[in-house]
């Protein structure tokens, strides 16, 4: 099997803090790949060097076959993403959203209006193109930002927890709107998310990283084995420790808060 | 190329277009100073000049400071675009940090020069008059350029700000000098040798004697120096922009 991504030895420091560690992996062309990791691990550290905006200070990293470093804008037309937070012009409608994506991302001009049509309708939002994404909303404008990441038919897409905060309905019809675009279009998708249970069900490999680096990789079963534990939930926390960790990912040393421990003795 | 910069563009547009609170709100401040400045010190400055009318004087000031703060103000725009998320839409896009650059002073720049062309119809219902057609597309010229440098000093600004918390230090410690100490309320002769001295080395100074000379008639420096610096002022600061675009980080 090809690697849609690879990375070699990636390494990020902020001042005297190391937010990750010479870490290295490969993602399958085709596969669904969860990277996971407790708050401020490390995840989205990486996955902003990994989609361009925020340089390594060391390491390699290659997306559909082009340096990611080098050949900048080949890389960033090769995949799609999805922020962990909004990303969306709330002032200008669902349709006008797009449009602009598909214009900064050069879609042929001919094929743009269809393009458009097709990921609105995927997503079930065609309906509402005229409205104003501030009146959407928030699994709408999840959906919203999926859909306008695939119209530049992505070779590979970044799902940076495209669930949080949504209710079970919409965190489904992600999920199966995802699973059938990696299956039709045999499209990569490389996603974190905290839910271990929606990672279990999705992810052909899974890589957890911790502490900035890469602690624990591949397929559900084998982390499980290796584990000895009964679910992914499981395992993660066996790996990752129970303590509960600030969420400061960007930059700040990482702290953990002793006095979880006491819930696991019953 | 030209889409790109085409759709940035329109978007500043559309912004601008449907906030009617902020296309009205940013009257109110230029209309002020006319009617006060105009009527208050009007009369002294006649006196004074021997019998100059102040609003000759006044309406080029004003035109200026309305094209300087929404100039500004466009390009600082790109600071909320941060905080809402939207440049990294745009910073991951696989176009060149000069295209957006480009587009972005282009879309601050035509709001500015909308926001001067209305001051401009306002100053001619209190009574200010354009000699000719020729000198009105001279003054054009300078207010585009004004704009143009205005919109790229912001984002340039914009580029290197996290949030809004530094906003009111640029406007009160950059942009206030800068509109006080260039002409555009007073005439720059017989000042203090550090005020003399602060007064030549701010851009607008330059903008404000050219639009003044172009349609005023009345001009210090003459309109082709002031053309000069401007226009290089301008260039130099679209170049400067390009290069701290190309080193934002998301």
């Amino acid at each position: 099997m090809q690697n849609i991504l690879s990375v070699q030895s990636l390494t990020k420091k902020f001042d005297d803090f190391t937010a990750v560690k010479e870490i290295s992996f490969n993602v399958e062309t085709g596969s669904i790949f969860a990277f996971l990791g407790p708050n401020g691990a490390g995840k989205s550290t990486t996955i902003k060097m990994l989609t361009t905006v925020l340089k390594p200070t060391s390491g390699e990293i290659s997306i559909n076959g082009f340096n990611a470093l080098k050949e900048q804008d080949k890389a960033r037309a090769s995949f799609g993403i999805v922020f962990q937070d909004s990303s969306l012009d709330e002032e200008l409608t669902a349709y006008e959203n797009i449009v602009y994506h598909a214009v900064i991302y050069k879609v042929p001009k001919k094929e743009r209006d269809e393009r458009i049509r097709k990921a609105l309708e995927i997503v079930g939002l065609w309906n509402r193109r005229e409205d104003y994404v501030k009146n959407y909303s928030g699994g709408m404008k999840r959906r919203l930002e999926i859909a306008r990441a695939l119209v530049h038919y992505p070779k590979i897409l970044f799902l940076d927890e495209p669930t949080v905060g949504l209710d079970p309905q919409t965190r489904n019809s992600i999920w199966d709107h995802i699973k059938k675009l990696n299956e039709e279009r045999n499209m990569t998708i490389f996603l974190t998310t905290h839910y271990m249970e929606e990672a279990e069900a999705v992810a052909d490999q899974i890589a957890i990283i911790d502490h900035g680096k890469i602690i624990e990789s591949g397929t559900v079963e084998e982390i499980k084995k290796r584990t000895e534990t009964e679910s992914l939930e499981e395992a993660f926390l066996k790996l990752t420790g129970r303590d509960i960790r600030d969420d400061n990912d960007s930059g700040n040393k990482v702290r953990t808060i002793r006095g979880m421990r006491r819930r696991t003795r019953h | 190329m030209i889409e790109v910069i085409y759709i940035l563009w329109l978007r500043q547009l559309k912004h601008y277009w449907r906030s009617k609170a902020r296309l009205l709100g940013s009257l109110g401040q230029p209309l002020l100073f006319l009617v006060t400045f105009g009527f208050g010190f009007g009369p002294m400055y006649t006196r004074a000049s021997g019998g100059a009318n102040y609003l000759d004087f006044l309406a080029p000031g004003i035109v200026s400071m309305s094209i300087l703060f929404t100039a500004v103000f466009s390009g600082l725009e790109v600071i909320w675009d941060r905080q809402f998320g939207f440049l990294k839409e745009t910073m991951v896009a696989p176009i060149s940090r000069t295209e957006i650059m480009i587009g972005k002073t282009f879309g601050g720049a035509t709001i500015a020069m909308i926001q001067g062309l209305i001051v401009l119809s306002l100053t001619y219902l209190m009574g200010f008059r354009i000699p000719s057609l020729a000198s009105l597309a001279v003054g054009l010229i300078f207010m585009f350029l004004i704009a143009i440098f205005f919109t790229g000093l912001g984002l340039a600004i914009a580029s290197k700000m996290k949030d809004m918390q530094g906003f009111q230090l640029i406007m009160n410690f950059l942009i206030m000098p800068i509109f006080f100490l260039s002409g555009a309320l007073f005439p720059l002769e017989n000042l203090p040798q550090a005020i003399y001295f602060v007064s030549r080395i701010d851009p607008l100074t330059y903008g404000v004697d050219g639009l003044r000379g172009a349609i005023a008639g009345v001009s210090v420096f003459g309109i082709y120096n002031d053309l000069a610096v401007i226009g290089l002022l301008s260039v130099l600061v679209c170049l400067i922009g390009a290069f701290m675009f190309s080193k934002i980080e998301a």
